[in-house]
């Protein structure tokens, strides 16, 4: 054993005058960064351990406590940043891939940050949605190229349609990455507000197949817990080929997060790793994406729309323009600032693009080559707030996905240690002990209550646009304008820049 | 029985007309003349049987919950992706990926098999899905296999000709295979080794090897006169030490 060089990345500070050694802090810590010392009848800390997750902070009767960055520096390198260095010495020590949590969260250009909508004076008059009818219900599905009409009624059948009341849908997440307690919030506010959730790849917990009619179920290379009363059970099925955090590789669940529930869930046995295969094994091409589509409607009778999710790649408009006409009815994208319940920390960090691009460049060129009616475009990673929404919609999009809000919504506090499984706020975690800690119903509140409250939002910045239906707003380049961004970029988006 | 003739009618209408026929009730259902048509059997639940004359085309009995399915004829790519359950029996060759992800039921197969066949197939509970070849198999065979059995019989194979290509059993974490004659170390992924047959192991390839002769004939004394190779994962967890938690 050598001596570890790691120092703490937190520290603990703990006001004598106030804690009254409740040890509530030592009870809720799952990383025991707060330890009783017995003999000394005292609480005491260990920084090393603690992940700034502000658990013991938010819980902490007498407010005594604060986490704050650990003061040690490393002598000024503008080239050798402390997280350079540090990274080293973990892997010096362990030889191993840096795993870590969550999105992307390096100081990328953040393209909604520099997008601004567009309000109406004078010429349009705006719309004040308390008092007026405001659209924002939305379709998710192939849309005929047109429609005929006969005695009242459509001459040819609609394809299968997602129904939402809001353009907004919980993006997947696994039985396994996150908890059953997360999964149940998610899926009764998804329940609550109209909307869908995804199950991820991790199969369908028996206690969720009454939220069917709100569910997307997943396929994904590992194929876990997927057979036909699964694929019977969602409202529409979503092929994965890859996400936003970690494009072009797979995911291992590791055995420790297998236990019987989710073994149940996933049909494979406790304790074992649930590996899933960077590329599903069957799909080499566009072809084969076909053909696993095609497969899945056939198994379902073509009675339920089937979307593929891709992660935010350099090609992206043309392998969307391939999916398109693959047959799939919902292109989903994420993009590289989309979150995870473990990902290769290089791989997050520096692989994809930035959603804005993506979404723009995809809508661009299906609409080039007269196929954007084909398919529907939900886009993620990562949207923070209504504003991203609209302005997502303005580019192109049909809805988005929120995975990382939603999970904030239930208390997250972001200190991306998904992967280790011990998360205090009991959402990254298969801990009984700590997934008790999310109650299910108050979860599903506060996730329906964001859902509502960006709901009031997009109407009222539909409203002051002077539009009173998303369809408007789809694809409705002219409300956004760039403001500190180059031409090539301005190009990219689609936009005019500010001023203009 | 009713019977339905395939000769050029598109995939869609023959899998719809072969549904409708179970729906009706029908415990048997012979289609003739099928000639590449994509998804036949596909998530269907149930224990009919249902026999085809000719070659079906890719992703036959993806989903499948139950039947028998007989093949009069080879197999196409993608058979049995993510089968269920059921029992399928094909009375000559079948393409690559043959039972992808395959939790449940058992194949047949009575000549050679091509690339990644049981990619990731697994086991859960009483359900141990099994993949018998008469013949050879392709490179990657049980690749990221986590459960189940494949066993490769090498039937009529000349003395130093290979029974199966390279990389066999990479990533394997899982399950067993059972290979009738030696396979070469170099051939074999590095999370698989090779470990003596017990009682058990004997007792399952005679098993599985009488069915086989019961579907396709042949003898099966002398096919057991062979010793078999068996092939496990070196580590259930292969890849449990490969990250650091940053």
């Amino acid at each position: 054993m050598t001596l570890s060089l790691s120092t703490p990345d937190f520290l603990i500070e703990r006001n004598r005058d106030r804690c009254i050694n409740c040890q509530v802090c030592v009870r809720q810590c799952a990383n025991e960064a707060h330890i009783w010392d017995e003999e000394e009848q005292r609480v005491k800390s260990d920084d090393a351990l603690c992940v700034d997750c502000q658990r013991c902070v938010t819980l902490c009767p007498t407010h005594a406590l604060t986490i704050r960055k650990y003061p040690l520096e490393f002598r000024e390198n503008a080239n050798w940043s402390a997280n350079a260095i540090k990274a080293i010495y973990k892997q010096a020590e362990s030889g191993g891939i840096l795993l870590t949590g969550m999105g992307n969260d390096q100081p990328y250009p953040i393209f909604w940050d520099h997008l601004l909508l567009n309000a109406s004076q004078v010429t349009n008059p705006s719309i004040d949605p308390l008092r007026e009818p405001m659209e924002l219900k939305t379709f998710l599905g192939r849309k005929p190229e047109k429609l005929m009409v006969q005695d009242g009624k459509l001459v040819e059948e609609m394809p299968p349609q997602l129904e939402l009341e809001v353009p907004i849908m919980f993006s997947a997440m696994s039985y396994g990455s996150i908890s059953l307690n997360a999964i149940k919030s998610l899926a009764a506010a998804a329940e609550k507000t109209g909307i869908m959730y995804n199950t991820g790849e991790g199969g369908l917990h028996k206690d969720l197949y009454k939220y069917g009619k709100n569910t997307i179920v997943q396929v994904a290379s590992g194929r876990f817990g997927v057979h036909p009363q699964y694929l019977e059970a969602g409202a529409a099925i979503e092929i994965k080929i890859g996400q936003g955090a970690k494009p072009g590789i797979g995911g291992h669940l590791p055995g420790e997060k297998v236990g019987l529930e989710v073994s149940q869930t996933r049909m494979i046995p406790e304790g074992t790793d649930a590996i899933s295969p960077a590329p599903h094994h069957d799909i080499y091409s566009i072809e084969d994406l076909r053909q696993l589509i095609y497969s899945l409607k056939e198994a379902t009778q073509y009675r339920k729309p089937v979307g593929v999710k891709i992660a935010a790649v350099h090609n992206i408009a043309a392998i969307a323009s391939g999916i398109a006409r693959a047959g799939a009815d919902i292109i989903a994208i994420d993009g590289f600032r989309g979150g995870t319940g473990a990902a290769p920390l290089r791989t997050r960090d520096n692989v994809g693009l930035p959603i804005e691009l993506a979404l723009a460049a995809v809508d661009s060129r299906l609409r080039e080559e007269g196929i954007r009616n084909q398919v529907s475009l939900v886009i993620g990673g990562s949207i923070r707030n209504s504003a991203d929404i609209v302005k997502a919609i303005a580019l192109g999009a049909d809805a988005v996905y929120i995975g990382t809000a939603a999970l904030i919504s239930l208390g997250c506090h972001l200190c991306q240690k998904c992967n280790t499984g011990k998360c205090n706020w009991g959402i990254a975690t298969q801990n009984p002990l700590l997934v008790k800690r999310l109650n299910p119903e108050i979860g599903a509140e506060r996730a329906a209550n964001l859902i509502s409250a960006w709901e009031h939002e997009i109407k009222e910045l539909l409203g002051g646009m002077g539009i009173n239906a998303i369809e408007s707003l789809r694809g409705n380049r002219l409300m956004l304008r760039g403001i500190g961004l180059s031409d090539r970029e301005l190009s990219i988006l689609g936009v005019m820049s500010a001023g203009e | 029985m009713s019977v339905l003739n395939a000769k050029g009618v598109y995939y869609r209408e023959l899998n719809r007309q072969i549904r409708a026929q179970f729906a009706s009730g029908v415990e048997e259902v012979r289609v003739q003349n099928v000639n590449g048509q994509r998804y036949i059997g596909d998530g269907i639940s149930g224990s009919q049987r249902l026999i085809l004359e000719g070659t079906p085309g890719n992703d036959l009995a993806a989903y499948m919950d139950g039947l028998e399915l007989i093949v009069e004829g080879n197999a196409q790519d993608a058979m049995a992706n993510t089968m269920n359950k059921g029992r399928i029996i094909v009375h000559g060759h079948a393409g690559d990926t043959v039972g992808y992800a395959m939790r449940g039921g058992e194949i047949y197969i009575r000549d050679s098999v091509g690339y990644r066949v049981g990619i990731h197939m697994k086991e859960y509970l009483d359900r141990v899905p099994a993949i018998v070849i008469g013949g050879t198999g392709g490179e990657f065979f049980g690749e990221y296999m986590a459960g189940g059995v494949l066993m490769l019989l090498g039937l009529g194979l000349a003395d130093a000709a290979p029974i199966v290509g390279s990389y066999c059993g990479t990533g394997m974490h899982g399950g067993v295979m059972y290979i009738r004659g030696e396979v070469e170390e170099y051939k074999l992924g590095k999370e698989v080794k090779s470990v003596s047959l017990t009682a058990e192991d004997e007792e399952k390839i005679q098993h599985y090897v009488s069915e086989y002769v019961r579907y396709f004939g042949g003898d099966a004394a002398q096919i057991l006169a062979r010793p078999f190779n068996k092939l496990i994962p070196a580590n259930k967890r292969p890849y449990g030490d490969l990250y650091c938690a940053w």
